[in-house]
């Protein structure tokens, strides 16, 4: 892949919060026009990689291009300029709540264009009809479920038709019918509208059924990647367990613990009053 | 001997932590105000979002401040009028009342209600938008919520705290609060109660309430935005700052009372 074909290029990833290592060296490739999966368990750091690409953490070590400019050398002005030119789904929505469903869609508009409201009113209404919810317009965000309050987001994120979305797991909580429309509206509308999407996701099925490419992590560094072709034919073990949801594995499903026996029968008091390090 | 130096060594240590953290929240408060303040000419140019302020935090607070300045400027009176007949001089109730609401009770009991009421409220709703991710996501789509959220915010607070202590003032000394009471229970005569107030009470009587109240304002409003901007993300985090934002505003508003009134009085 050519550096014109990336429009987010990470090399050499390090990043930790306090102790606790989230990215060890990990390179990331994000080509223009297409929709990349992030997957990865829980806790993995999948949504701190979308927050260190919008530039609210900075690496430790490493670096992270977007469009060609190194996020964590931008001063406060520059990175605002650059992040109009991004959307961002978050997993919980973060909708603002002192604000109506319209006025949420609206808020970057009213913030960052001069636009007349009649035509802020027609683009959120476009973008709202996109995710099914123009009949939800007079809501408040506390009168929607958590499956509408992410399609809300997803409205928000697209509302200044930016270059590059970020979605935080776009699927949880969504109900069949919600997840299938969602997971073709990612789709169609960075296809329509020329978007590079990056997809932070643990849902097998829906997330490579959408993607261009696929990046599964663990323990700090990228350990495979490939089309979704290529991943659900990989033999690795890793992969293995994560696309089938198996319990053993590579990815231990308990948290590092005292032997279990010696947990029940009460001969390490101090540490089971004191809590066990995961 | 070691056991005893060690213990000392320990304590000296402890100190050091607790100032070198005292120290630092400080400066972070110092450093966090200076970008409120540099927002402040934004938030002004957006009347709106601070007019929105001025209804919560001022309107609403209007019931608690209302009700509580005329009890007790209706107490005042009581206690001001079994003192003062002692000495024959219960005409003089109205201006001791006035003189203790203007210039202490009146921008005091304000910044307190003020505290509790309107501080918590800010910190609460700002620390929950700092757990819900909105501020977050305002940084992302490049808002900056200083301006948007905070500014506003500390705009209000700023405004309506002077406001509502005039408001109380005016309760406690008139016909619902200490007229009521002084005049119409008590007996004491009309004409005395206002023409001494109004002989008494000087301009600079109530100049020094009203850079009281908007000192108190001033230092409530910050330590609000401060606590709730600052508060961890969970629910304990959010508590926390509401806690210390009514704890520390009634502390600063009864300390700086100290040092304005001893300032304020220096050449009485």
């Amino acid at each position: 892949m050519t550096a014109s074909d990336t429009l987010v290029r990470i090399r050499g990833l390090h990043f930790r919060f306090g102790p606790r290592v989230i990215f060890d060296g990990a390179d990331f490739d994000f080509a223009r026009g297409k929709v990349t999966a992030v997957m990865g368990p829980s806790g993995i750091g999948k949504t701190t990689l979308l927050r260190l690409i919008g530039g609210e953490f900075k690496p430790q070590a490493g670096t992270i291009e977007v469009d060609g400019t190194e996020v964590a050398r931008l001063g406060r002005h520059e990175l605002f300029e650059l992040r109009k030119r991004m959307g961002m789904m978050f997993q919980f929505g973060a909708l603002l709540t002192d604000l109506s469903v319209f006025d949420n869609v609206a808020f970057p508009l009213r913030e960052h264009t001069d636009l007349p409201e009649s035509m802020i009113a027609d683009l959120v209404l476009m973008k709202l009809h996109a995710v099914g919810l123009r009949g939800a317009r007079d809501l408040y965000p506390e009168e929607c479920s958590g499956g509408m309050q992410r399609r809300i987001a997803f409205a928000r994120a697209v509302a200044l038709d930016p270059m590059l979305v970020m979605y935080d797991e776009p699927f949880t909580g969504q109900d069949p019918l919600s997840l299938g429309v969602l997971a073709r509206l990612v789709r169609k509308l960075n296809d329509a509208l020329g978007l590079t999407s990056i997809i932070v996701s643990h849902d097998v099925a829906e997330t490579l059924d959408i993607s261009d490419y696929v990046y599964l992590i663990s323990g700090g560094k990228v350990v495979a990647e490939g089309t979704p072709q290529q991943i659900r034919g990989s033999p690795d073990e890793g992969v293995r367990q994560f696309l089938e949801g198996l319990a053993d594995g590579p990815v231990p499903f308990h948290a590092r613990a005292i032997d279990y026996a010696t947990d029940l029968l009460g001969t390490a008091p101090a540490r089971r009053s004191q809590g066990v390090p995961a | 001997m070691t056991a005893v130096l060690d213990g000392l060594f320990d304590v000296l240590r402890r100190l050091q932590a607790i100032a070198t953290d005292f120290l630092g929240s400080a400066g972070r408060a110092c450093l966090f105000l200076g970008s409120v303040l540099a927002a402040v000419p934004s938030a002004l140019a957006r009347p709106r979002l601070v007019a929105q302020q001025v209804y919560a935090v001022g309107v609403l607070s209007l019931v608690i401040i209302v009700v509580s300045g005329t009890f007790i400027g209706m107490v005042l009176a009581l206690q001001g009028y079994r003192t003062l007949v002692g000495f024959g001089a219960e005409e003089s109730l109205g201006v001791f009342v006035a003189l203790v609401t203007v210039r202490e009770l009146g921008p005091v009991v304000t910044a307190l209600l003020f505290a509790g009421r309107a501080g918590s409220a800010l910190a609460a709703e700002i620390g929950l938008m700092r757990a819900t991710d909105q501020l977050s996501g305002m940084e992302m789509m490049a808002v900056d919520p200083v301006r948007r959220v905070v500014a506003p915010r500390f705009v209000a607070g700023f405004l309506t705290m002077p406001l509502l202590a005039a408001i109380f003032s005016v309760m406690a000394i008139g016909v619902a609060g200490g007229h009521l009471m002084g005049v119409e229970v008590l007996g004491v005569d009309d004409g005395s109660y206002w023409s001494q107030i109004q002989a008494q009470v000087e301009l600079k009587d109530i100049w020094n309430g009203v850079v009281k109240s908007v000192v108190f304002g001033f230092v409530i409003s910050w330590i609000a935005v401060y606590q709730g901007y600052h508060a961890a993300p969970t629910s304990a985090g959010v508590s926390d700052a509401t806690k210390t934002t009514v704890v520390l505003a009634s502390l600063a508003t009864l300390a700086l009372d100290f040092v304005l009134t001893a300032f304020m009085f220096e050449g009485v």
